[in-house]
């Protein structure tokens, strides 16, 4: 009977696997999107913000970078970074004012600029996303502008409710979104800086804090009765931004999504008793006139952009740099964007589970976590890194890119052993900053991903310098065609100059003993921390590693009660003043709560910052650059770190991606073939069933003695229990 | 009855108040309302006066415990615990940190968590009172110790290892479920399947031990020795005497965890991307919302004091000498 029964279940099983031709049975997404034309991608984190006044994480950009529309963008494959326009009809130049408002020549010197304008024109014609904020009935009244109370219940989410409307992008509403950059309530990361530069904005912020005050709590600003003197339309398609000054990086701003248009409709709208508590706010529900709308925001399970069916007239571009015509990234010149109709954004806490699931085809791009790496790549004899077999063989491609990023251990300038700018103080940091070797680092915990910087600008920003010309010759020196660490000899004989011979305090005799402050915790970390005490304890240096959460640890950095301590930072844009100015002693963590956290000032330094920061890019800003850097690099107030390298990998069907470290728009740019992806997920995902099989006829057969012994016992007749 | 369970309902609240209190005092020992407005502001060109703003408007710029600026009753009213904490009595959770409204969240992610929790502890507790009967059947043959064997293995293993070794065998190699995701309706079946089964097989080990010891203890008993005298089949002895007799401990530890379930799992959650409580409790804490770690936290405690009492009313359903007194 048993084992009859354990047949029964081997034929079933055989009947279902011999029905597995048809779609896999793994496939997370669902059966109907089988062939369609959608990316698949994930998140691991919650967007804190949606809204582009307050959003300014990478995972935010990655989704409201492609839903709204900046005046200007950058362009996908032309490497250095270049702005090109996107709702502009051109990249704006700015015209140079002197006090008495007369006109000044772009070379001006910037003492002599009292305010510069900025012209922008956008392109008449572009059209928001349909959105009920923008829903008009028959007399031109807005539908949802004036709900009663009851009118919202039932509803949780912008699709809930029924009507949609849409209207043109006007120059106002790019206006509107400067001013919100002010609005009390929305706490705009970028608003001080903007406050600097923007005319008027700093005291639009302190007129609308009054009138904020003066509002019931909750209650809806206008800020279209607000007049802000730095942002005006000129007419229905030109702005004008006047910045106090002459400020060249302004431009970049505009590539980003704190100057994206909102329609102060999606304001008033959104205001409105009710809409907060149901958890309906621009911060959750974007209105904007990019490529892709947010229709699904549940980022508890997925969020969805699909097509903007209003978006128009924007091509996929036609020049790139020197290869990418060769590589095939050229191919659809001309074409009208974007190509993808839907973008699926999944919860994907884990790494493990996100890497299967992109080798079974259900995620069109992976990178590459330490835990994968040799799995995904290898390196040949000559170090160069090729795609591993397995991954070849499924025809998945490997695109790598230096990140405009620059992680550093920084020494507190404040402090009295490390810091300080005398001989001795310097010695002691170019001692400890030969002494630990980055390219070592590099290789064991980084999988070879990424450069050792020699300095604080990262490759493909202006003012880096290749070669020899650009190797910290106080770190390296350069021998055969390339940079050469200089010897553990050389840094001990430092370290002696600086009054610490074989690691011990020349007048004390007492050991050297450094302090490094880290979030850093578990089991990879204390690896990496022992490597470090390692380090150092080639010069005979001891090292003491303080653990901290983050509160503790940016509490110390602003306090200023640290000694050495890592960490990086980000490009806002591609320009060398976004780096050098975490250097500016201006910007000092424990003076002005600035982005300085080594506190590190030198006058030298800080007025060429001032200098630098206000030249558009050529020879004269690339000379002094050149001599910030060696300042910097002969202060040491980092030990220059590393420049980390992406790796990123795509399936076969996936095309027209590369790698782009400022724009986080390149989902338009790119096409899938979702015919090949189906018949990959095929082939790759055949349900294997005789296991299973296998191990219910082996528990079976495992029972078979016990069920035979108990039908023994049952049927015995009754004897003396002799236990 | 009724008695007994308004006195039990009442000494909840200094418990509730505790448990309140000591939740308050760790996550400020940790985090402070500054700490709070950073991580939520972000990392990049944070402000004083954004931060200030920031506790302005969530009440997190007033004192924690101890208002001495205010008068009388003010001292204590007018403090972050008192307007954080006293509408929690009323199952007002408020808006989380980020402004969202924490009982909506709840409400819509606790589905996910009983999809999973629910069939883990019926079918798991199911397969361990049947493993542990049969090897109480089985008791001194190899099916039983070979079965301890297994059990003391399988209690030996850690719980991610199976999520990652079963997500790796079923969901990769053998390519039957989805490795991870989730879905509403009749399709959450396929996500659901893994992370049951999973749950259910990682408990085997240390529950069916434990029942089987409870059992073992039972089957020596007279009562039971009668059974078998009068003539009862070994299974009626096992499931119809054994069984009921042995209930008083296995209650203990079933019904107090029943209104947990709500609560969800945090690691397999987390794995398996299902969107439930235990997640979002995770995420609180990770983003140092204190407002949604408070409310879960209480709420945990008011399903445990719920599961506890529940539990002594269980023992008189199955034991008649118990009483209310």
């Amino acid at each position: 009977m048993m084992l009859s029964a354990a047949l029964r279940v081997m034929l079933i099983a055989a009947a279902l696997a011999a029905g597995c031709s048809g779609a896999p049975w793994n496939n997370p997404h669902p059966a109907d999107e089988d062939g369609a034309n959608i990316l698949y991608t994930s998140f691991s984190e919650r967007p804190k913000h949606l809204d582009p006044v307050q959003s300014y994480s990478e995972n935010e950009y990655v989704l409201i970078a492609n839903i709204y529309q900046p005046p200007l963008q950058y362009h996908y494959f032309k490497r250095p970074y270049e702005l090109v326009p996107f709702a502009a009809t051109e990249v704006p130049r700015a015209q140079l004012f002197d006090e008495n408002g007369r006109r000044l020549p772009d070379s001006a010197d910037a003492k002599l600029v009292a305010y510069s304008d900025y012209l922008i024109r956008i392109r008449p014609g572009i059209l928001y996303q349909p959105h009920p904020a923008l829903a008009q009935g028959a007399q031109g009244r807005y539908v949802y502008h004036d709900l009663k109370p009851g009118e919202l219940s039932g509803i949780h989410a912008i699709g809930d409710f029924k009507a949609t409307g849409t209207r043109e992008l006007v120059a106002a509403d790019y206006v509107h979104q400067i001013k919100r950059l002010a609005h009390p309530r929305l706490h705009s990361p970028i608003m001080q800086l903007m406050g600097e530069y923007i005319v008027g904005l700093k005291e639009l912020a302190a007129e609308l804090a009054r009138a904020d005050k003066a509002t019931a709590k909750g209650g809806f600003l206008d800020l279209t009765r607000f007049d802000l003197a730095g942002a005006q339309a000129v007419d229905r398609y030109t702005y004008r931004i006047r910045v106090r000054g002459k400020y060249p990086q302004f431009v970049y701003w505009l590539a980003m999504p704190f100057f994206a248009p909102v329609p102060p409709e999606s304001d008033r709208f959104y205001a409105q008793p009710g809409m907060a508590e149901r958890n309906i706010s621009l911060d959750w529900f974007p209105v904007g006139t990019g490529p892709y709308m947010l229709t699904v925001n549940n980022p508890n399970r997925q969020m969805v952009l699909e097509r903007n069916p209003n978006y128009q007239g924007e091509v996929y571009p036609s020049e790139g740099e020197p290869g990418d015509a060769e590589a095939g990234l050229l191919g659809d010149a001309g074409k009208p964007l974007p190509f993808i109709d839907k973008v699926v954004f999944a919860l994907e806490k884990e790494q493990i589970p996100y890497w299967n699931k992109f080798l079974q085809g259900y995620y069109d791009a992976s990178g590459i976590a330490s835990d994968t790496f040799d799995q995904a790549v290898q390196f040949t004899g000559q170090g160069d890194v090729t795609l591993s077999e397995e991954m070849q063989a499924r025809g998945i491609r490997l695109q790598t890119s230096i990140a405009t990023t620059v992680f550093y251990l920084g020494f507190n300038m404040l402090d009295p052993v490390v810091g300080g700018y005398g001989e001795r103080a310097r010695k002691l940091r170019h001692a400890i900053s030969i002494a630990i070797d980055q390219e070592e680092m590099i290789s064991i915990f980084r999988n070879g991903r990424g450069i050792a910087a020699q300095g604080p600008i990262p490759p493909g920003i202006f003012g880096y310098r290749e070669g020899e010309d650009g190797i910290n010759p106080y770190v390296y020196d350069w021998k055969d065609g390339a940079p050469r660490r200089k010897s553990v000899e050389y840094t001990k004989k430092l370290l002696a100059e600086a009054g610490y011979p074989h690691g011990r305090n020349a007048k004390t005799g007492e050991p050297l003993l450094l302090h490094l402050d880290t979030t850093g915790t578990g089991p990879d970390a204390k690896a990496r921390l022992d490597w470090y005490a390692k380090q150092f304890e080639k010069i005979g240096v001891q090292l003491a590693v303080r653990p901290t959460d983050w509160n503790r640890f940016q509490e110390k950095i602003r306090k200023g009660n640290v000694q050495m301590y890592f960490l990086g930072w980000n490009a806002d844009y591609p320009d060398p003043e976004n780096f050098l100015f975490l250097l500016h002693g201006a910007q000092s963590k424990v003076k002005t709560s600035g982005e300085n956290a080594s506190n590190y000032e030198n006058p030298e330094f800080d007025r060429l910052f001032e200098r630098m920061k206000n030249m558009y890019n050529g020879p004269e800003r690339q000379a002094i650059i050149d001599r910030m850097v060696e300042i910097a690099r002969r202060d040491a107030p980092w030990v220059w770190s590393l420049f980390p390298k992406d790796y990123t990998l795509h399936h076969a069907w996936v095309r027209n991606r590369k790698p782009n470290q400022m724009a986080n728009n390149g989902l338009k740019y790119q096409r899938i073939d979702p015919q090949l992806r189906s018949q990959r997920r095929r082939e790759w995902n055949q349900p294997v069933l005789w296991p299973a099989v296998a191990l219910l006829v082996a528990v079976g057969l495992s029972l078979l003695p016990a069920v035979r012994t108990y039908r023994r016992r049952e049927r015995a007749t009754a004897s003396i229990d002799k236990a | 009855m009724i008695a007994y369970i308004t006195r039990r309902l009442l000494y909840a609240i200094p418990i509730l108040v505790g448990v309140n209190v000591l939740t308050f005092a760790l996550f400020f020992v940790v985090n402070s309302p500054d700490d709070m407005a950073r991580v939520h502001l972000g990392v990049k060109r944070v402000t004083p006066e954004a931060i200030q703003k920031w506790k302005e408007e969530r009440g997190y710029d007033k004192p924690l415990l101890y208002n001495g600026a205010a008068a009388g009753g003010g001292r204590f009213i007018d403090t972050i615990f008192y307007e954080k904490s006293v509408r929690l009595f009323a199952f007002d959770f408020g808006r989380s940190d980020q402004g969202r409204d924490i009982g909506y969240d709840i409400s819509t992610r606790m589905w996910p968590s009983l999809a999973i929790a629910v069939p883990v502890f019926l079918m798991g507790l199911a397969a361990y009172l049947t493993f542990a009967l049969l090897m109480a059947f089985f008791r001194a043959t190899y099916v039983d110790f070979w079965g301890v064997v297994a059990c003391v293995a399988m209690m030996s293993i850690s719980g991610l290892f199976y999520i990652i070794g079963g997500q790796y065998l079923v969901g990769k190699l053998l390519s039957i479920v989805p490795i991870s995701g989730y879905d509403g309706g009749a399709d959450a079946f396929r996500f659901l399947a893994l992370p049951v089964i999973i749950g259910v097989v990682s408990g085997i080990g240390a529950n069916t031990r434990w029942y089987r010891t409870i059992f073992l203890e039972e089957i020596n008993k007279d009562y039971v020795r009668t059974a078998r005298a009068k003539g009862l089949s070994e299974p009626r002895v096992l499931f119809r005497h054994v069984l009921q007799n042995a209930m008083i401990p296995i209650l203990t530890g079933v019904v107090a965890v029943i209104p947990l379930l709500f609560m969800g799992s945090l690691i397999a959650e987390s794995f398996f991307g299902i969107p439930g409580l235990g997640s979002y409790t995770i995420d609180a804490i990770n983003s140092q919302d204190f407002a949604v770690v408070r409310a879960m936290v209480f709420l945990g405690s008011v399903l445990y004091i719920i599961g506890l009492i529940c539990t002594d009313i269980s023992y008189t359903l199955v034991d008649p000498r118990v009483r209310f007194e």
